[in-house]
C-alpha cells in the first residue's frame, strides 16, 4: 500500500505549513466545513475509523456518543502521551506531519461542536512540542487556527499541553485529570468523557493517529478509506517495530499485512538480526499476549490480531529472539508497570510491586515453585479489578509468559539461574540494585 | 495484615514515610517567566487556571533547576492553589526534581526494546564511567544519572535522554565518548532525534 500519513515524511521541508498546503493540505477541513457536523460524524462512523490508541473503538461512534445538547462547551483531548512500551508512531506523525494532526483536530473540533482542542504531549518528546508549537502559530497565523477559519465563521483553537512523565496519563480519565492540573489518575466510569470529561464538560479523547487518519476520509470518502483494510479493518496503519530485527522502525501499511510479512519482508522489520532465530513477538505494545513463531500468518488487524489470542493495542511489534529469557523479559515489564502504576487502585499498585519482587526472586536464582502459582495468583487478582485497564496491562506480561514458556520459569527454579546460553543479566550490578 | 495472605507486609519495603520538601533558598518568579505562565493560563478557561500547574513547575524548574517547599509556594500563589496540591504534581510526574542535578541528567531507557538491545550495560558502562550509580548527581553537580521508562522511539535503542535533548543507537562501548562529547560540546554532540531529515 501506498502510505497516505507518513507519505512525506522524509521530505526535507515536509513538516512545514508551505509543504503541507501544496500537497493539498487542509482540503479536508475546508470540505467538513461545508458539511453539517452529523454529516461528518457519518462518513467517520460509515468508514470504519477504528481508534489507534490501543482499545479500537470506532471513532464515529465515541463523536456520536458525545452530548451535543450539553449547554456545556465541548472539548477535544488529543491523546499524544505515547507511553506504550514498544509504541513510537504518534512521534513519527507529529514530528513529521504536525499539519495533518491539526487538520484532524479540526474536523474533530466541527464534528462534536468543540471551540477547543487540546494535544497532550507526554514531557519527554520536547523536541516534539518545539515543533507542534512552531507549526500551530504559522497555521494560526495563515488563519486555518483560531478565529474565523477559512473565512468561514467557524472558530477554533489549538494548545499543546505538555505532561511530566507519566505513563498513566495515556489513558483517557487520567489524562484528562492531568489536563486539569491534578494527578494523571483514572475516574470512575460512567460517567463517560463523551458526557462528562474535560472540566464536567462534554470531551472526546483521540489518539494521534486516529485524528491523523479523518482528513484522508473526509477528502476520499468512507469507501476508500474502508477498502484499504479487511472488513472493520480499514484505512491505512502504522505498525511500530522494535527489538531483535535486522530493520526496526515505523512502517505504513494496510491491515491486510501479516504479521509475518511485517517481521520478515525486506520491506518492513527485514527478519530477525544476523544468525538468531524468532522466539516470540508482543503484537501490541507491553500489555498484550506473546504470540508464537507459528502463530503469525494472520492479518495485523484488530480482528486477525484478537482471533489469535492477543491484540492489535498501539501496534508496537517488540520481537524476541532465542536469547532471550522471557522471565528476564517479564522482570523488566513488571519493573515498568510498577513503576509506573499511578497509585489509586490497590491491587494494582500493591500488586504489581509484588509481581516484581517474585520475578525479581526467580530470577535471582533463589525462586520456588510454588512461586508460580503465588505469581498466576496475584496477577489474577489485579486483572479486572482496577479502575482502568493499567491492572490488566500489568498482569498479562506475567500470565502470558508463564502460560507460553512455563518450563524456562521451571528451569530457573531449578537450576538456581537463567539458563539461556547468552544470559550475562543474572549477574548485571545495576539490575541487583533495585 | 497483608492483602495477600501469602506476601509478607510491614518488612522494609511498605512502609510509608511522608517525604517533606526541603524549604531552599527564597523563590520568587522573574517578571518574565510570570507573563509567560500568565500567557499559558489563557489557554484555559479563566477559572481553570490550575491546568496550567505543569507548565508554572516547568518554569520553576528552569528557573532554578529543581523544585523546593519555596518554589511550591511561589507556584501556589500563581496558580492560585494550595502548597499541597503542587506538592502532590511535584511528587507525582517523574520529571520534576526536588533536589540540585547535575549540568547534564543523563537518562537511559530501561524498557524492553531498549533492554532487548543492552540497555542494562549501557547503564551500567555509564554507572562506572561516572562512578554514579542510577539516582546520584556527582560532587561538581556535572552529572546525574537516571533510568527513565520507553521514551517513544524503541526503533534507535538504546535511547539515552540528555535533558531535553536525545541521544540515540548508544552502544554500551561508547559511554565514555558520549561523556566526553557532553563534556566538550555539550548537546551538540547529541545524535539528536533520528527524524530530523538530511537536507534540513
Ligand atoms: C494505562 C493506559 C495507558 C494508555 N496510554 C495511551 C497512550 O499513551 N496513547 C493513546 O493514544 N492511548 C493510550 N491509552 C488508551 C486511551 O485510554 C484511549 O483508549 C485512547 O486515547 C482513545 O483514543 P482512540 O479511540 O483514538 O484510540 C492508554 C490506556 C491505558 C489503560
Ligand atoms: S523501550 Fe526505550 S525507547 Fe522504548
Amino acid at each position: 500500500m501506498e502510505p497516505i500519513l507518513t507519505k512525506y515524511v522524509k521530505q526535507p521541508g515536509g513538516a512545514s505549513l508551505d509543504f503541507y498546503m501544496k500537497v493539498g493540505g487542509y482540503e479536508g477541513l475546508r470540505k467538513s466545513l461545508g458539511m453539517t457536523p452529523d454529516q461528518v460524524v457519518d462518513v467517520v462512523k460509515q468508514s470504519g475509523l477504528r481508534g489507534r490508541g490501543g482499545a479500537g473503538f470506532p471513532t464515529g461512534m465515541k463523536w456520536q456518543f458525545v452530548d451535543k445538547k450539553s449547554p456545556k462547551p465541548k472539548y477535544i483531548c488529543c491523546n499524544a502521551d505515547e507511553s506504550e512500551p514498544g509504541t513510537f508512531k504518534d512521534h513519527v506523525l507529529m514530528e513529521r506531519n504536525p499539519h495533518l494532526l491539526f487538520e484532524g483536530c479540526l474536523i474533530a473540533c466541527h464534528a462534536i461542536g468543540a471551540k477547543v482542542a487540546y494535544i497532550y504531549i507526554r514531557g519527554e518528546f520536547y523536541h516534539v512540542q518545539q515543533v507542534l508549537e512552531r507549526e500551530l502559530a504559522k497555521a494560526r497565523a495563515a488563519g486555518l487556527v483560531g478565529k474565523n477559519i477559512m473565512g468561514t465563521g467557524f472558530d477554533c483553537d489549538i494548545f499543546v499541553h505538555r505532561g511530566a512523565g507519566a505513563y498513566e496519563a495515556g489513558e483517557e480519565t487520567a489524562l484528562i485529570e492531568s489536563l486539569e492540573g491534578k494527578k494523571a489518575q483514572p475516574r470512575l466510569k460512567p460517567p463517560f468523557p463523551a458526557v462528562a470529561g474535560l472540566y464536567d464538560c462534554p470531551t472526546a479523547v483521540n489518539n494521534v493517529e486516529t485524528l491523523c487518519n479523518v482528513p484522508f476520509i473526509i477528502t476520499e470518502g468512507a469507501e476508500a478509506f474502508a477498502k484499504l483494510g479487511p472488513e472493520k479493518n480499514g484505512g491505512p496503519k502504522l505498525y511500530c517495530i522494535s527489538g531483535h530485527v535486522k530493520n526496526p522502525g515505523v512502517y505504513e501499511t494496510s491491515m491486510h499485512t501479516t504479521l509475518r510479512e511485517l517481521i520478515y519482508d525486506p520491506k518492513f522489520g527485514g527478519g530477525i538480526r544476523g544468525g538468531h532465530q524468532l522466539k516470540c513477538v508482543i503484537p501490541g505494545g507491553s500489555s498484550v499476549p506473546v504470540l508464537l513463531p507459528e502463530q503469525l500468518d494472520i492479518p495485523a488487524s484488530f480482528d486477525g490480531v484478537a482471533s489469535a489470542g492477543s491484540m492489535l493495542g498501539s501496534a508496537g511489534l517488540i520481537v524476541m529472539d532465542e536469547t532471550t529469557c522471557m522471565v528476564w523479559a517479564a522482570q523488566n515489564l513488571l519493573y515498568f508497570y510498577k513503576h509506573e502504576s499511578c497509585g489509586k487502585c490497590t491491587p494494582c499498585r500493591e500488586g504489581g510491586d509484588w509481581l516484581h519482587k517474585l520475578l525479581m526472586k526467580i530470577e535471582r536464582g533463589d525462586g520456588e515453585m510454588r512461586d508460580l502459582d503465588l505469581l498466576l495468583s496475584v496477577a489474577n487478582n489485579i486483572a479486572g479489578k482496577t479502575l482502568c485497564a493499567f491492572g490488566d496491562a500489568a498482569a498479562t506480561p506475567v500470565l502470558t509468559t508463564i502460560k507460553t514458556f512455563r518450563a524456562e520459569y521451571e528451569a530457573h527454579i531449578r537450576e538456581g539461574r537463567c539458563t539461556l546460553p547468552a544470559s550475562w543479566r543474572a549477574s548485571h550490578p545495576v539490575l541487583a540494585a533495585h | 495484615m497483608s492483602f495477600h495472605p501469602l506476601m509478607e507486609y510491614g518488612a522494609g519495603h511498605h512502609q510509608s514515610a511522608r517525604v517533606l520538601p526541603e524549604e531552599g533558598p527564597a523563590f520568587q518568579f522573574t517578571a518574565a517567566n510570570l507573563a509567560k505562565l500568565e500567557e499559558i493560563c489563557t489557554r484555559y478557561p479563566a477559572e481553570r487556571r490550575k491546568s496550567a500547574i505543569i507548565a508554572a513547575l516547568y518554569l520553576a524548574q528552569g528557573q532554578q533547576g529543581y523544585i523546593t517547599l519555596s518554589a511550591m509556594r511561589a507556584v501556589a500563589a500563581a496558580i492560585r492553589c494550595s502548597t499541597a496540591e503542587v506538592e502532590d504534581i511535584v511528587y507525582f510526574y517523574t520529571m520534576f526534581y526536588t533536589r540540585p542535578m547535575g549540568k547534564h541528567i543523563v537518562m537511559v531507557c530501561r524498557t524492553l526494546s531498549c533492554a532487548l538491545a543492552g540497555a542494562e550495560r549501557v547503564t551500567e558502562t555509564l554507572s562506572k564511567e561516572l562512578g554514579l550509580r542510577p539516582g546520584e548527581t556527582d560532587a561538581n553537580r556535572e552529572f546525574s544519572l537516571l533510568e527513565v521508562e520507553c521514551l517513544g522511539a524503541c526503533d534507535r535503542a538504546p535511547v539515552v535522554g540528555v535533558n531535553d535533548d536525545w541521544h540515540e543507537c548508544q552502544q554500551p562501548e561508547a559511554a565514555k565518548a558520549l561523556i566526553d562529547g557532553l563534556r566538550a560540546a555539550g548537546a551538540g554532540s547529541l545524535t539528536g532525534c533520528h527524524l530530523k531529515v538530511a537536507g534540513e
